[in-house]
């Protein structure tokens, strides 16, 4: 019971020479909320994608719940209990909203291979109840593919959640979104973490959004590690200030979509 | 060692005309996305109007006035049809543009019948090239030598216009980057019809220089459009150099390959597809593509199984056909069972390509092995009917567990070509395995048991074995594994982080699929009463993506509507008329331009749309902010 | 509409071809022949013929018909394909009602039909198709033969060839069934006369495919003394320019297939090959009374000149004219047995189908090849009766299937 929930230990990955992460380690525990931030460019998702398996790390170690998933691919991590969320949005468009949570609770049942029976017709009140959650239960009926931007990054987190993961990763989930929607989600994602017993890493170019709701800030700037602590001591640390130029409303959003 | 390297002399000759032809496509495919299946078309116009030209203009001016002005003439010609058919359907399902230049590939074939005649047209000699040269003690013709420089002039040329001219640098933009181009303020209409004039021009080139050293013929266009898509893959879509060493790989290992075995050639591009993607998922110099075009994002209204009325009306629909031969006679119900054979093998590929979103080019392959399964079964080990069906159906399946093991590590085209390589190589084998297969000889005698003899109860079994795959398909397609399957393809990132591998799910579906057309096969063999190689054909496997195509790519099981509709008009067609191709063509072109999105798929928009305008408006496609 | 319509479509499809049926209202004053051939596929063949057998049509009812009944025949396209000309057959046989099937051009075709008449038990009379398995291993009871076999042009050639001083010989064929048992009964029956002759290589390109400047060189480096042809069409033409320019020809006997038919021969012009030994059909130096009569009808008709095509669908549909009359009615198993040993005259002469394999004995011209005024032609022809180069009843009783 004493190891943490995810700890990560000198994570490091280069691209051709870059280092795009470089001797990275934290943890995190059940029921926190912990948010990556840090410039374009710094590392964020690449760091993201080491922790559920997309890339493979050089070295460094990662341990969810004290097993080493530092070499696994993400469908196994998968199993372990991670969900995520991605940058780009990344649902199934020619899904309705509904049928796309069921997607993942089907995955969660390990009942995909199956052939026969209607997966339209599959734990229909789970996945409802996990898009009441997320404020998308009126919603269930439409297709995945024309819906605004904000209400799709709500079904990644219901999709994400579908399989009761103890360990939650969103990559920029408010990337994009209007001021009060990012405000909301983030509202919910640290309602989820705290109510689930989840652990949640997000990350965040935008440190205002994050402020009231995360319970530790960790700052990454070309690789590394800057800072971590709570939201105000991190508010207040120099270096952090150097990253991120000038006082106040320091934190510009960066346009959607851009690679960070 | 002299006649080695004047063999290698010959196989770069025989690189350069390939080259020429390839380099167009490579090029249209890089910018456009446009599979164009009319590429060889443009080659065969390219020979004969310079036949035409260079008989009627005399001397060397003449001469080489007359294959420029051929492939002017001919750029011409496809700029219309771009400006006419293609951009209307740029909006359309990936893949669908094939449908449409299939169609006028049709076209051209009979049309250039009509105008030229049937008979083999043989051009003049090439002014100043007409005799040979003496190197290293063997003849060598010198328009050999001609083709040998001129394809890397091409080659330079074109290196020169993309990088040195303001079109060459928005088109290479354009290859990495369609949108941004779009964004640029290009005038992205007329940069692709400039490309595709580009490309018609270079194929149309590659046919004129052909006249001295070949006969003009009206087979011209297929004998070469399969071999320029397997360079183009092979050295990597949108590169051009690779195209120039992949034509000459393929040009030198044929020209080297038939010293050590002189029936490779039948097989050795093939071959060098299939171990190059193998090993090369990308080709030689290729790029791995970009996300598709978002053709779900088309897709609006999510699939649902039929309503209460639908079920009525096609159980209705099926109980008619059934009693068909209360009416009917034997042609009629042969016929009926030729359309609800084809039919299961169209929705068979409609399984993977819609749900699965990767085209096959090769789906003919399990068909063909479906029906030679039940065909050798029938005589080798004189097994009964339902026995040699399911021996059929397993060879089939075994087929498709093989290729589809390879094929499903790939993606989009690469994927798409493979599939047509594993085919190829399917059928060779057929066509020179002579002792067991009877080569292209083939098998006699397949005839259904007397029980299933009459026509009637014929029809009857390829009814029900019909509806029962269709159906078959259609709760896959519903259930979890089709859930599972669309997933993969509508987001492989998002499918993977919840647990879903790409490759064991796509790779299931093509068993599947190849099982299902297995037993399509092997109902043929016996409806036919024999089998032959081109059971496992490409131009089966044309067959079927335009069945899928002009059904809606889109739809569930809009395939069974193009199979009827295209196999009822081929049969009456071929009937009717001995230009079948010529109309057959012009049938596709206007459809492919009334329903963009396949019969099915654009009947299916309409509905809503009549709804929508009684209630409330349904929401609009958003365009989701990361495009 | 949704896929609901499918079947609703079907019917319409299948309604639509039962509709267009004419109810079969079979007229009693007609027999009908079923013709099927590749006519979208291969025109350059089968317009000539198509011609052929028009002419003849005409000439059989002009001369009161057969039995005082009207010929008619109904044409059916194949577009190359063996299982589009089963439907065309089913469809002749079951809409058309008609008598007898004939035509095709390539032997796979052939041989589908031939098999698709054992099983419905109709008389299917073969025009071009050249496979031996026609009439030998998958030979029936309902299949005969008009033009010379394979076998037949092999063992005409191999006869000249023998009389060659040429030792060293490589063959050039495509690689599919026709192109392998020519060279293989080439082979055979040249290796038979004479045993001294050595096979020093062999090339097989794929049909209607060939890369032939790497074929030529590829058989320059073999040095034979004889090349031995079976390449056809776009191919020959490739092969033939390839080879006169580098040289291939040069001091080389060639024995080459089909070379001499007009089809084949008339579109390489001024650049026909000299001394090819071939065979073929020089139409404008036959001088018989036969060929003098069919020549002057058929240019009088069509204002051209006929191709070997011509020949072989006017004698299809002469002679099965003939074994009509000769069964007095339309029944298979009278025609049948009117046909074996029947008598028949064609535009080369005499000709009659042999009782013991059904093979037709009309033959095929053997000669030069050579270039008149800017066009190839036959340089000294003389015609070969099919009857003298086929196997005896023994051998060929062994080859045919007992059933």
């Amino acid at each position: 019971m004493s190891a943490p929930l995810l700890s990560v230990e000198h994570l490091s990955k280069s691209y051709g020479g870059v280092k795009a992460v470089q001797d990275v380690s934290f943890s995190l525990d059940r029921g926190e909320l912990l948010v990556l931030i840090g410039p374009n460019g710094a590392g964020k998702s690449t760091c993201f994608n080491m922790l559920n398996g997309q890339v493979k790390a050089e070295s460094g170690t990662i341990r969810i719940d004290g097993r080493d998933t530092t070499r696994l691919d993400p469908r196994r991590v998968w199993k372990l209990g991670v969900g995520r969320t991605f940058q780009i949005t990344a649902t199934f468009a020619s899904m309705s909203v509904r049928e796309n949570v069921q997607v993942g609770l089907l995955a969660r049942h390990g009942a995909l291979a199956r052939m026969v029976g209607f997966a339209g017709r599959a734990h229909t009140k789970e996945a409802d109840q996990l898009l009441e959650l997320v404020g998308m239960r009126e919603a269930a009926e439409r297709p995945s593919g024309e819906l605004a931007y904000g209400d799709l990054k709500r079904l990644e987190l219901a999709v994400a959640l579908s399989n009761e993961p103890s360990l939650l990763l969103m990559d920029e989930p408010t990337a994009g979104m209007a001021p009060t929607d990012r405000v909301e989600l983030m509202r919910l994602a640290a309602e989820i973490a705290r109510s689930r017993r989840i652990g949640i890493l997000f990350t965040e170019h935008d440190m205002d959004v994050v402020f009231e709701h995360a319970d530790r800030i960790m700052v990454l700037d070309r690789g590394q590690i800057i800072a971590t602590g709570t939201p105000q001591s991190v508010r207040q640390d120099p270096k952090v200030r150097a990253v991120y130029l000038g006082e106040g409303h320091l934190y510009r959003p960066a346009p959607a979509g851009a690679a960070a | 060692m002299d006649f080695l390297a004047v063999q290698f002399l010959t196989g770069l000759a025989g690189a350069s005309s390939l080259f020429l032809v390839a380099s167009g496509l490579s090029i249209i495919f890089g910018v456009t996305r446009i599979v164009n299946f009319a590429h060889g078309a443009f080659y065969m116009l390219g020979a004969y109007i310079a036949y035409s030209l260079t008989e009627r203009w005399s001397g060397a001016l003449g001469f080489w006035g007359g294959l420029i002005a051929a492939a002017l003439a001919v750029a011409v010609i496809g700029a219309l049809v771009e400006i006419v058919l293609l951009r209307r359907i740029y909006r359309a399902p990936e893949l669908f543009q094939l449908l449409a230049t299939f169609g006028v590939t049709l076209v051209v074939q009979d049309l250039s019948v009509i105008i030229w005649g049937p008979e083999d047209l043989v051009g003049r000699r090439a002014p100043g090239f007409r005799h040979s040269v003496e190197i290293l003690g063997q003849s060598v013709p010198s328009y050999d030598l001609l083709l040998i420089a001129l394809g890397p002039l091409v080659l330079a040329s074109i290196w020169l216009l993309f990088h040195r001219t303001r079109f060459g640098v928005l088109v290479r933009a354009a290859t990495q980057d369609r949108d941004m181009v779009a964004a640029l303020g290009v005038n992205q209409r007329w940069l692709f019809t400039g490309v595709f004039a580009l490309g018609v021009f270079l194929a149309a080139l590659g046919g004129a220089l052909q006249l001295p050293r070949d006969a003009v013929s009206h087979t011209m266009d297929l004998r070469i459009i399969v071999e320029v898509f397997v360079v183009v893959v092979i050295g990597g879509l949108g590169s051009v150099g690779g195209a120039y060493l992949a034509a000459l790989l393929v040009s030198e290992l044929n020209a080297f390959g038939i010293l050590i075995m002189p029936t490779i050639s039948l097989v050795v591009v093939f071959l060098v597809m299939a171990i190059v993607l193998v090993v090369r998922p990308h080709g030689l110099f290729g790029k791995p593509e970009g996300p598709p075009r978002a053709t779900p994002n088309a897709l609006i209204r999510p699939w649902r199984p039929f309503s209460r009325n639908e079920q009525i009306a096609v159980a209705i629909a099926v109980l008619a056909a059934a009693l068909l031969p209360l009416v009917a006679g034997s042609y009629v119900l042969s016929v009926g069972t030729e359309i609800f054979i084809v039919a299961l093998f169209a929705a068979s590929l409609q399984l993977i390509m819609s749900a699965g979103g990767i085209a096959s080019f090769g789906h003919a392959a399990y068909f063909g092995l479906g029906a030679y399964g039940a065909a050798l079964a029938a005589k080798s080990l004189a097994l009964p009917f339902p026995a040699a069906l399911a021996a059929g159906v397993a060879l089939g399946a075994a087929g498709a567990a093989i290729f589809g093991w390879f094929c499903v590590r790939l993606s989009g085209v690469y994927f798409a070509m493979l599939t047509l390589a594993f085919a190829q190589i399917a059928w060779s084998i057929a066509f020179q395995w002579t002792s067991v297969t009877g080569g292209d000889n083939g098998l006699l005698g397949i005839w259904p048991p007397s029980w299933a003899a009459n026509p009637a109860v014929f029809y009857w079994i390829a009814l029900g074995l019909a509806v029962f795959g269709v159906a078959a398909i259609r709760a896959i397609t519903f259930s979890p594994f089709g859930y599972a399957l669309r997933a993969v393809r509508d987001s492989a990132l998002r499918a993977e982080s919840i647990g879903i591998g790409r490759r064991g799910v796509q790779w299931t579906a093509f068993v599947v699929a190849g099982a299902f057309a297995a037993l399509a096969g092997a109902m043929f063999a016996y409806l036919k009463g024999s089998v032959f190689p081109d059971n496992l054909g490409i131009p089966l496997s044309v067959d079927g993506l335009v069945m899928v195509l002009l059904g809606g790519v889109e739809t569930v099981s809009g395939a069974v509507v193009g199979a009827i509709v295209y196999r009822a008009l081929s049969i009456v067609l071929m009937s009717q008329t001995d230009y079948s191709k010529l109309v057959l063509g012009l049938f596709i072109v206007t459809l492919v331009v009334a329903f963009p999105r396949g019969i099915v798929g654009s009947l299916q928009g309409l509905v809503p749309r009549l709804r929508g305008r009684a209630a409330a408006p349904m929401g609009h496609t958003a365009l989701r902010p990361a495009e | 509409m949704r896929t609901g319509s499918v079947w609703v479509a079907a019917l319409a499809a299948t309604a639509a071809f039962g509709a267009a049926a004419p109810a079969a209202l079979a007229q009693q004053g007609e027999i009908k022949i079923g013709e099927i051939n590749s006519y979208s596929g291969l025109p350059a063949f089968t317009e000539p013929y198509r011609k052929g057998w028009q002419l003849a049509v005409e000439e059989v009812n002009k001369a009161g018909g057969i039995n005082g009944k009207k010929l008619v025949v109904i044409s059916k396209d194949d577009g190359g394909k063996p299982a589009d000309a089963v439907t065309a057959a089913n469809e002749l046989l079951s809409r058309d009602k008609v008598d007898m099937l004939a035509g095709a051009f390539f032997s796979h075709v052939g041989l589908a039909l031939a098999d698709f008449a054992k099983q419905k038990q109709v008389f299917y009379l073969a025009g071009e198709p050249l496979t031996d398995a026609m009439v030998w291993s998958a030979g029936n009871k309902y299949t005969f033969r008009l033009r010379p076999s394979n076998y037949m042009q092999a063992a005409m050639l191999a006869e000249e060839a023998a009389k060659l001083p040429a030792k060293k010989w490589a063959t050039i064929a495509p690689n599919y069934e026709y192109g392998q048992s020519a060279v293989t009964v080439f082979k055979q029956l040249l290796s038979a006369k004479r045993p001294d002759i050595e096979w020093v290589g062999e090339q097989w390109p794929p049909q209607g495919k060939i890369d032939a400047g790497p074929v030529v060189q590829a058989v320059a480096a073999m040095k034979p003394e004889a090349i031995l042809n079976v390449t056809f069409g776009p191919d020959l033409v490739k092969l033939v320019r390839e080879g006169n320019s580098r040289g291939l020809f040069k001091d080389r006997s060639v024995v080459s297939f089909l070379t001499g038919e007009p089809e084949y021969i008339d579109p390489l012009k001024e650049e026909t090959p000299e001394g090819w030994i071939v065979t073929g059909y020089p139409w404008d130096s036959v001088k018989t009374p036969e060929h003098d009569a069919f020549l002057k009808a058929y240019q009088a008709k069509f204002n051209d000149y006929p191709r070997l095509g011509s020949v072989v669908g006017y004698a299809l549909i002469k002679s099965a004219a003939a074994i009509m009359a000769k069964a007095g009615s339309t029944d298979t198993e009278k025609m049948i047995a009117a046909a074996r040993g029947l008598d028949f005259d064609t535009p080369f002469g005499k000709s009659s189908f042999r009782a013991v394999d059904h093979q037709a004995t009309l033959g095929a011209f053997v000669g030069k090849t050579g270039v008149r005024d800017g066009r190839g032609v036959m340089v000294d022809p003389v015609y070969r009766d099919g009857a003298k180069y086929l196997p005896s009843d023994e051998e060929v009783k062994k080859m045919r299937p007992q059933s």
